[in-house]
């Protein structure tokens, strides 16, 4: 059925019909492209959401002082937890097989001036790590490091915001700003994808703030991240722990929910994903119905066709066309125009799509894009199921008594 | 088709042998059309037998049809019946792609019974741009192409002028005089005289059979 005769025979049907040709191929094009796109501009969609709610790193827990609400081991309640140095030690040696990184915070804020220029800030005690913790990304310089740790050293990594505010165009690397009456150099700038607020902080080494603060030991809070490879299963084992060892030591009874609290980052981030899989389902759900829109469009093209043809199919019968050969010629037809027209669609699609690419991040569409993968699946279903539709009228007509056909005039 | 079941022919026996030219005549719904259709395989018979040269032509289905009306039938229809996208030579070159004979030989096939009916020049003509008689001869030449032992021709000069007419008749006897055998159904008492042998139908049975002198269309044209 295949010979290079009935190719012949099939081209010359599509060169002589140029118009019902054109009709059932634009129609699949049309249908491809469009699921093309929703699918494109839905995975945009996606890809913004990700950006909003994913930019720190997923494998995190924050852990904040509170005040306890029972009495336990001879102490009252409603006493203020305050976590300390030696709290980060204790840590990195009780948990390494679960520890990726920790770090203290301590939270202040101040005038911070450069010259004749000041501004309100805040700004952060913090260990090297903490870099990896809010992903900071370095524009200039390096960030806090070990050495500046040790050595308290009057060193601070300032946000691009901040740069810009105080030194304008001028080079920010090297100077010296103004904190609580002490001069820090600057030993870096960075920026950050979590927004304009986090690129207004500046970072110190703690030990620094601590020494400046009549080298106390305290610290605000602490954050720390578990090996990745825990998986979330693992992460929760995990917080379970540490909250059982961090209660003990600061002698807060196990019932007391209040002694500290537990940001796990994992655990929001399985909320984010699930509103990303309900977009996921719903771009799915779209993309699906376009593609059942298009089987039923060529599905009435096909009906069409073969309705238009039951004259000449009927001639092909009286001729000797047996009903196998008028299926096949239909189907051979149909599938060849479904092929050619699903892969321009698909093209022209595609193209769209990175034609379009991020002009249009402020409609909250970042990068929209459709694997080639789904591309070509989505097309090869829409040629498998436009043969199907195909099928069945043209088994029907090839069912049809040629004096039938031939009589209707 | 339908629910209703209707009997349209009652009762008919009658043989043809080969190289005769039969004309079945009859007012319309006598049954002339429905016989017709029954010896082409067009249509079913719903009793009685069918044998066509020697072959009983039984417990027939749509592909065994297909292969016996290509074999064994040419048709010849009123209203011309050709592919309006095709060619003229392309027309007449169908039934040999049913047979799966390999297109250049198609082609020369096809040529040979164009020229056979007059139509050579036009054979890359579409049935547009020919007149009346012209698809007709154009319809014989498809129906002689696949070589049948019947030709089968349905009024087929129902739709063409008494000259145009009488050209057709002129191919028709032409082609029985090499021997073809050919059934021709008319009302049209001229046209039946043109054949050997004019069958009587009405109401579904045979009224009249008889053979007659026949007159040659030559002389009229």
């Amino acid at each position: 059925m295949f010979s290079r005769d009935s190719w012949q025979e099939i081209f010359q049907t599509i060169k002589k019909n140029k118009l019902r040709t054109f009709l059932s191929g634009f129609t699949v094009s049309l249908g491809i492209f469009i699921f093309i796109i929703l699918l494109g501009l839905g995975n945009g969609l996606k890809n913004s959401f990700n950006e909003f709610f994913l930019d720190d790193a997923t494998n995190t827990f924050f852990f904040f002082p509170g005040t306890t609400s029972v009495p336990y081991k001879g102490f009252k309640a409603n006493r203020r937890i305050q976590f300390k140095n030696d709290d980060i030690k204790d840590i990195k040696q009780n948990f390494p097989f679960f520890l990726e990184y920790i770090s203290p915070i301590l939270f202040r804020a101040g005038i911070i001036s450069y010259k004749n220029k000041s501004n309100n800030y805040s700004y952060r005690g913090v260990a090297p790590v903490y870099q990896f913790a809010e992903q900071t990304i370095m524009m200039q310089g390096r960030f806090i490091n070990e050495d500046d740790v040790i050595n308290k050293a009057k060193y601070a990594v300032i946000g691009r915001l901040v740069a810009k505010d105080l030194f304008g165009s001028e080079q920010a690397i090297g100077k010296y700003i103004i904190i609580q009456n002490t001069a820090y150099k600057i030993v870096g700038t960075f920026q950050d994808a979590g927004g304009d607020r986090e690129e207004r902080y500046v970072y110190l080494p703690y030990t620094t703030i601590q020494l400046n603060e009549k080298n106390t030991d305290k610290i605000d809070q602490i954050v720390l991240a578990f090996k990745p490879e825990l998986g979330y299963a693992g992460a929760m084992i995990f917080e379970e722990k540490l909250t059982k060892f961090l209660k003990e030591k600061h002698s807060i009874s196990p019932t007391d929910e209040s002694g500290f609290f537990i940001r796990n980052v994992a655990d929001n981030l399985n909320k984010n994903m699930q509103y990303a899989d309900i977009l996921k389902l719903i771009v799915s759900f779209v993309g699906i119905g376009t593609l059942i829109a298009g089987v039923i469009g060529i599905s009435n093209i096909m009906v069409f066709v073969v309705k238009e043809r039951t004259k000449e199919l009927g001639i092909r019968k009286a001729l000797g066309a047996t009903p196998f050969s008028i299926v096949a010629m239909i189907l051979q037809e149909s599938v060849f125009i479904t092929i050619i027209a699903g892969y321009v669609g698909m093209i022209a699609g595609v193209f769209v799509l990175r034609f379009v690419g991020d002009s249009l991040e402020n409609y909250f569409i970042l990068n929209p894009f459709i694997d080639t993968g789904t591309a070509i699946f989505s097309t090869i279903i829409l040629i498998i199921f436009g043969a199907i539709a195909g099928y069945v009228p043209a088994k029907r007509a090839a069912r049809i008594q040629p004096i039938v056909a031939l009589r209707d005039e | 088709m339908g629910s209703n079941v209707l009997h349209v022919l009652k009762g008919i026996n009658f043989s043809v042998e080969k190289g005769e030219l039969v004309a079945i005549m009859g007012s319309s719904g006598s049954g002339k059309s429905t016989l017709l259709n029954i010896l082409g395989m067009l249509d079913l018979l719903d009793s009685g037998t069918y044998t066509l040269d020697g072959v009983p032509i039984v417990n027939l289905n749509e592909t065994k049809a297909a292969k016996y009306r290509n074999k064994f039938l040419g048709f010849v229809f009123q209203s011309f019946n050709l592919i309006n996208y095709k060619s003229a030579l392309e027309n007449v070159a169908l039934p040999l792609y049913y047979q799966r004979i390999p297109r250049k030989e198609r082609e020369e096939v096809a040529m040979q019974y164009l020229k056979k009916v007059g139509l050579s020049e036009w054979a890359t003509h579409l049935p547009s741009e020919l007149s009346g008689g012209q698809k007709q001869r154009v319809a014989i030449a498809r129906a002689l192409a696949a070589q049948p032992k019947v030709l089968l021709a349905d009024e087929p000069t129902g739709a063409l002028d008494s000259t145009t007419s009488y050209e057709v008749m002129q191919l028709i006897q032409e082609i029985n005089d090499e021997g073809k055998t050919i059934l021709v159904v008319t009302h049209e008492p001229d046209i039946a005289n043109m054949c050997k042998r004019i069958v009587q139908l009405k109401d579904g049975v045979i009224i009249e059979d008889k053979k007659v002198i026949q007159i040659r269309a030559s002389d009229y044209v």
